[in-house]
């Protein structure tokens, strides 16, 4: 209830300098194209402790394999449901990168989709999160087609609202696949539309931050914290623009896999957490 | 601005602090109460010296081996802006020192530090180097908050180096701004260049992840006695914003210590474990609220005899390793040869009521080696004192000591070897061993550097020699 309390201060707060920013800046809008999305039409605080709310959630189990070993990014974890996993305690979800035997894989972590629970098109998609770190530590809140089953990856199309890499700790990415682009050189000619967005004077792996993107017909655009930091258009994509249909939501824990340059090293510090604060969206 | 939601906790403060101001009802100090507080200039080089002493660079002592002559500006190269600090290493062979180091300290009462969380500066070589040390906190007095990073990889090109504090908080007062010594180990004796510039304490804002760690991290179990006294050594590790992990030396100062059992082991403010009295007891520490990895298990088995302390007259003596006498300085106790199997623990002495005892355990063969050759070359006998640490002594246990003389330039080792016998040991006691030299294998003795002990400890030989406690290894002549 701690969250609830805050949020309302935070709304307060947020009111007041909202009022002092439009009085100083008058509010103009600039030549990004904005999705107005202030209506919350889905929510997880994570405030009920235990496993997660199945009515949103449900799980990616294994190492991907046979149709997908290493979830198509030589990944080296097995995804489980156990608590040792994932588990919402004291108002966050909490995501646990164990190394351990299991299931013939070396580490184990999770991966949480809305999949058949909570699809849609368009609207604000954010995620208050604190990330993990660490040399091949691969945390991602992302997006895919939820026609995914008959029009397989990267048809269905990919929205990445945060893709880090643990040895990055400033580093965030907002990307974007779809049909002839996409970050495998072996499926399409082009690669994926991606932007890093950098901290100056912190990480992503000391406080928590949020992470979102505001999805409307014409755009999407990737923001952290109040800095929108790119907005992609029909224009920049170089194949379809599928992005104009439902799509459901992942949070999941990589461990090792190409995205992050291959597996932990001796410096990396298991176990490693993804706290994940809320997740709203908006229309 | 759209994303109303995400206004973070510190606005909330930043509000709830005004309005608690406002409000008040606390009573202020009075306006006659004056807070110390000191500069919080980070600065130490940028384009000159930033409010540092007049002569600047303070050099270790040169009965160390310290070069003076090599530290100035160098108007014709900077990073950024018009100069840059300039070290000349000198070579292996300079006869005015072979290492460089030395200390910049704060020209006042020293500098609040608290609001930084690294030393950061840009440096360069002449050639790619690895330098022994980097830091700040050695202020030549009490090096209180010393911090060291050592091993640092030079390149030819300027690159930005961080050292991060291990807790800004303790540093209300410092006046060790800066601290470095380089020598040739990794140029092959050959002197090259430094060049620092920009050297300042930051705020990064990333320096993040905190491990702090004693002994290595490791949980060590120890016999002791009463009397015995260590110092810890401990470190923090931070994760860089380069996703580096940087570990550095950090003074116990920053440390919190805590015994277990203060009846049988006390841990001061410097780090140093005094044993009290007999029983166990479990050394832990904390660094700004960080549980430190590693610990000190220790087990006291009450009071220590010693040795008998050596009566022979000095003149006549020439010592290795024994408080009595002026020793050979040592370059390591517990010599390790991989890949031969040996499994021998036990390394820097411990010292017992101000006497320095060499303890080995799991024994099978290890050598100390002193940092110069010794010359026995007068002398006619050597002397050891051994306390083999079990009761009964097997008719198969033996203690071999070998002695090893690299010859003059180091290329010719002979090798001259002298068994004790299980008749002549005796279990928990000390027992003192007068060697005649002429009772050892034939060697050459002006040049003796390695000093081996063997035993058959870890064979499956039960009731081996496996653990000795040695003190007072002399030479001498009658």
């Amino acid at each position: 209830m701690k969250t609830m309390k805050m949020n309302n201060i935070m709304k307060i707060v947020s009111c007041l300098l909202l009022i002092l920013v439009c009085f100083s800046s008058g509010c103009s809008d600039d030549e990004q194209i904005v999705a107005s999305a202030d209506n919350l039409i889905m929510q997880d605080e994570f405030n009920v402790d235990g496993a997660p709310n199945s009515e949103i959630w449900g799980f990616d189990i294994g190492n991907g394999c046979p149709n997908l070993c290493g979830w198509g990014n030589n990944e080296l974890q097995y995804y489980t449901d156990r608590p040792e996993n994932v588990v919402v305690n004291n108002g966050f979800l909490i995501i646990t990168a164990q190394e351990e035997s299991f299931g013939g894989a070396s580490y184990t972590s999770a991966r949480l989709t809305t999949k058949g629970k909570f699809e849609q098109a368009y609207g604000r998609f954010e995620a208050r999160m604190r990330l993990p770190y660490g040399q091949g530590i691969w945390p991602a809140f992302w997006m895919l087609g939820a026609d995914i089953n008959t029009s397989p990856w990267p048809d269905a199309g990919e929205i990445d609202i945060m893709e880090y890499r643990g040895q990055e700790p400033t580093k965030t990415l907002g990307s974007l696949h779809g049909p002839g682009y996409c970050g495998d050189e072996e499926i399409c000619d082009e690669p994926n539309l991606t932007k890093t967005y950098e901290l100056r004077n912190d990480r992503f792996d000391t406080g928590f931050h949020v992470f979102g993107i505001e999805w409307g017909p014409e755009a999407i655009n990737f923001y952290v914290d109040d800095v929108l930091f790119r907005q992609f258009t029909p224009a920049d994509a170089p194949g379809p623009w599928v992005f104009n249909k439902p799509f459901y939501m992942l949070l999941n824990l990589a461990v090792g896999g190409s995205f992050v340059g291959g597996p932990p090293n001796s410096e990396t510090v298991f176990p490693q957490t993804l706290l994940v604060d809320y997740v709203r969206v908006y229309n | 601005m759209k994303n109303i939601k995400s206004m973070n906790l510190k606005t909330i403060i930043l509000v709830a602090f005004i309005f608690t101001v406002s409000t008040s009802c606390e009573r202020d100090p009075s306006e006659d109460v004056q807070f110390a507080t000191f500069n919080n200039n980070g600065a130490i080089f940028l384009d000159s010296p930033e409010g540092l002493t007049d002569d600047f660079f303070k050099s270790f002592d040169p009965a160390t081996g310290a070069n003076v002559n090599g530290f100035g500006v160098d108007e014709n190269e900077a990073y950024k802006g018009t100069s840059s600090i300039r070290i000349d290493v000198p070579s292996s062979t300079d006869p005015d020192g072979t290492y460089i180091g030395g200390i910049f300290v704060d020209r006042g009462s020293g500098r609040n530090l608290t609001g930084y969380d690294a030393l950061t500066f840009w440096a360069k070589g002449s050639t790619t180097a690895v330098v022994d040390q980097f830091g700040f906190g050695t202020d030549f007095d009490e090096n209180k908050y010393a911090v060291t990073l050592n091993g640092t990889e030079l390149s030819t090109g300027w690159k930005k180096y961080t050292i991060p504090i291990p807790d800004p908080s303790k540093l209300i007062q410092e006046k060790g701004m800066f601290v470095f010594s380089a020598n040739t180990a990794s140029t092959n004796g050959i002197g090259y260049t430094i060049w620092i510039d920009e050297l300042q304490f930051e705020t990064l804002g990333t320096i993040a992840q905190p491990r702090p760690a004693i002994y290595g991290g490791e949980d060590l179990v120890e016999e002791t006695f009463i009397g015995s006294v260590s110092t810890i050594i401990g470190t923090q590790t931070f994760n860089l914003a380069d996703g580096t992990n940087q570990t550095v030396l950090a003074a116990p100062s920053y440390f919190n210590f805590q015994s277990s059992n203060l009846e049988v082991a006390q841990v001061s403010e410097l780090g140093v474990v005094t044993i009290v009295g007999q029983g166990t007891a479990e050394i832990t520490a904390s660094l700004a609220n960080v549980r430190a990895s590693g610990s000190l298990s220790l087990q006291s088995l009450g009071d220590f005899t010693p040795a008998p302390t050596p009566t022979r007259d000095p003149s006549d003596v020439v010592s290795v390793f024994s408080d009595r006498y002026q020793s050979a300085p040592i370059d390591f106790f517990n010599g390790f040869f991989i890949p031969d199997g040996q499994t021998t623990q036990g390394a820097a002495p411990f010292g017992i009521n101000g006497d320095n005892i060499m303890r080995y355990t799991e024994l099978n063969f290890v050598a100390l080696k002193t940092l110069n050759t010794v010359d026995a070359s007068a002398m006619t006998h050597y002397h050891i004192d051994i306390q083999v640490e079990k009761a009964d002594i097997a008719p198969e246990d033996f203690i071999r000591l070998s002695l090893l003389d690299i010859g003059p330039d180091g290329s010719s080792p002979t090798e001259g070897a002298y068994t004790i016998s299980a008749a002549d040991l005796i279990g928990n006691d000390w027992k003192g061993f007068d060697i005649p030299l002429s009772d050892f294998s034939s060697f050459n003795r002006s040049n003796i550097s390695l000093f081996f002990f063997i035993t058959d400890g870890t064979s499956p030989n039960p009731g081996a020699i496996t653990d000795i406690l040695v003190d007072n290894i002399y030479f001498y002549r009658e």
